[in-house]
């Protein structure tokens, strides 16, 4: 009689879904994990023996519609080249239809996880190179619509890097969409249907539509008043990244100390609810956030004269001391000179 | 891409046609019952053998009788027909049955025993007592029990049929090779490669890949048709197929 193991059992329920990669240089090892639409799974490239991730609409996600984003979401991927964005390498469909894409594995933690156990410093640092991944992207014409910590990952060394770009929106000066040459990433798609594929084609943005993540996404977003949607909605999630990078959770703010106050601002005025008195992208943003690690004014708070005088002393601490110091060595000597 | 010429051509979809083993149950037609009843005994012995043992803590052979006697029941009688599918899934509704059986008969504690002791469900009671000895805990969940227990049921038919089919088709090296992968994984040991697995079958490693792929999409067939036949409406497979293998009809 068979016999089937608990390991077995487990493993057995997984492999059914995991694609079938007949006839390319990929094998699955496992899965990594599943989002709305796709499963990550970890796998082998045989032809260069490296291990890549390789994401793929689930099965019970896979409309024409899922297929066109995430192969959408791979073409701008392919031309969006930073290195705070994952590379793709490959693009294609399986042979139930499902289309998928290889990316480079990343080996890190989301950002919510990572800034656990990180001082504030570090985690402020790590987010002017969030915002200057996004400040790329938004140069580039894109807006990535769903930024939050689950979609950051901070890698072994640092790095950081910005993924699920599957419902970005590409505006008037979209990367160029390789519709007309043919030189899409599918290189293993045979049909032909890949090219009518094009990362400008923001087909899922009909007004009225609804994407993002509640907590994260700008007011504009929740509305689905797609017209408004721009680089300050990425901005406005920024905002809610920032503040709860410096809050550890949303609903904290009463505990921030005074220092924290410009950080407050500065997240508020990201996340203010009119776009327009956002800050107007990504680098601004990032530059008011650098002041303040600078220990500079920001331009988000209008500093009372206490909080000035409390900031300097400490930007300034070691040159004023050293002057106290010797003020005071002058004075007992002169003290001492007149006794 | 290259396919297996004895692959199914359908994807990762259900079955489109089954025979509902509960609908047969409650046949006028003998033949047609116990052919169902056999179905519905091979899928659940198991799950309920087990059921039996660790939730009412009954010994071995007691619970060996116990579990002939429940599916006896079942054949002879009006056991399942208060089933309304839509309100229950089956699995669910028949582990009622079997806890009320089990009250009842814990209360008839002098009772005849229906099976004279004589087995005739292909029970391989050695195996299930090694399986529970190593991964059975007493205070784990009833329901979670059960339903991995089903789910070993039902993937043991299902391999077996997919053997039995191999066979006939002269695709012993497919089958082979599914279970080198996939059956015989044992806990915190690495599963081999398509590479170790080309080289141990001296097979090129595409071919390696199409043989296991076929495998593989022929024993999700095979599971999904089994359960098909065991739920009482398409809500409750497509349910229960959703929460075996994690997808939904395309």
């Amino acid at each position: 009689m068979t016999r089937i193991s608990d390991a077995a059992l487990e493993h057995l329920r997984d492999v059914a879904e995991w694609p079938e990669l007949t006839g390319n240089r990929y094998e699955i090892t496992g899965a990594l994990g599943q989002g709305g639409m796709g499963t990550v799974f970890l796998a082998r490239d045989r032809e260069l023996e490296r291990e890549v991730a390789l994401k793929v609409l689930r099965a019970a996600a896979s409309t024409p519609d899922t297929a066109l984003r995430l192969r959408r979401e791979a073409r701008i991927l392919a031309q969006l080249e930073h290195p705070g964005i994952v590379p793709v390498h490959d693009v294609g469909r399986l042979p139930d239809g499902r289309v998928y894409y290889v990316m480079k594995l990343v080996r890190g933690v989301r950002l919510d996880q990572y800034a656990r156990a990180a001082v504030l410093t570090d985690l402020l640092r790590l987010f002017l190179r969030i915002c200057e991944t996004i400040g790329f992207a938004h140069a580039q014409g894109v807006v990535h619509r769903d930024l939050k910590p689950g979609n950051i990952m901070v890698g072994a060394f640092g790095e950081v890097l910005v993924m699920d770009w599957g419902i970005a929106k590409v505006g008037d000066r979209a990367v160029e969409s390789d519709r007309a040459d043919g030189n899409a990433a599918d290189k293993s798609d045979k049909s032909g249907k890949a090219d009518e594929t094009d990362i400008a084609d923001n087909a899922d943005t009909a007004p009225g539509t609804v994407l993002g993540t509640p907590g994260f996404m700008s007011p504009e977003q929740e509305r689905g008043d797609v017209e408004q949607i721009d680089a300050r909605s990425d901005v406005y999630s920024l905002g809610a990244v920032l503040r709860l990078l410096v809050t550890g959770s949303e609903g904290q703010l009463a505990r921030l100390e005074a220092p924290l106050r410009p950080l407050r601002a500065i997240w508020r005025k990201a996340m203010a609810p009119i776009p327009g008195d956002r800050y107007p992208s990504a680098q601004a943003l990032a530059e008011d956030v650098a002041r303040y690690l600078d220990a500079q004014p920001v331009g988000a708070y209008e500093e009372p004269l206490l909080e000035k005088g409390r900031r300097i002393v400490a930007k300034y601490q070691t040159p004023i001391l050293l002057v106290l110091a010797y003020l005071a060595m002058r004075i007992l000597f002169l003290v001492t000179r007149g006794m | 891409m290259s396919h297996d010429p004895a692959s199914t051509d359908q994807p990762h979809g259900f079955p489109l046609t089954r025979d509902s083993v509960l609908v047969e149950l409650r046949s006028e037609d003998r033949e047609k019952r116990e052919r169902a009843w056999e179905s519905l005994a091979a899928a659940y012995w198991r799950p309920v053998y087990c059921h039996i043992r660790l939730r009412w803590n009954a010994s071995r052979e007691d619970a060996q009788d116990l579990t002939q006697d429940f599916f006896l029941r079942a054949l002879g009688g009006n056991f399942f027909e208060g089933y309304e599918p839509g309100r229950a899934r089956f699995r669910t509704f028949l582990r009622t049955c079997l806890d009320r059986f089990l009250s009842n008969e814990q209360r008839n504690a002098g009772r005849e025993k229906r099976g004279g002791g004589i087995i005739f469900l292909p029970i391989d009671v050695g195996e299930i007592e090694a399986d529970l000895l190593a991964n059975g805990d007493p205070e784990s969940d009833p329901d979670q029990t059960f339903h991995r227990e089903w789910i070993r049921s039902l993937f043991i038919l299902a391999v077996d049929a997919l053997r039995a089919e191999c066979a006939t088709a002269g695709k012993e090296v497919q089958f082979s090779i599914f279970e080198r992968a996939d059956l015989l994984p044992v806990a915190g040991v690495e599963r081999p490669s398509y590479r170790d697995l080309a080289e141990e079958f001296k097979l090129p490693v595409t071919q390696v890949t199409n043989y296991l792929a076929f495998a593989r999409r022929e024993f999700r067939r095979l599971a999904l048709e089994r359960l098909a036949s065991l739920c009482g409406s398409e809500e409750e497979y497509q349910a229960e197929a959703r929460e075996l293998f994690g997808i939904a009809s395309p």
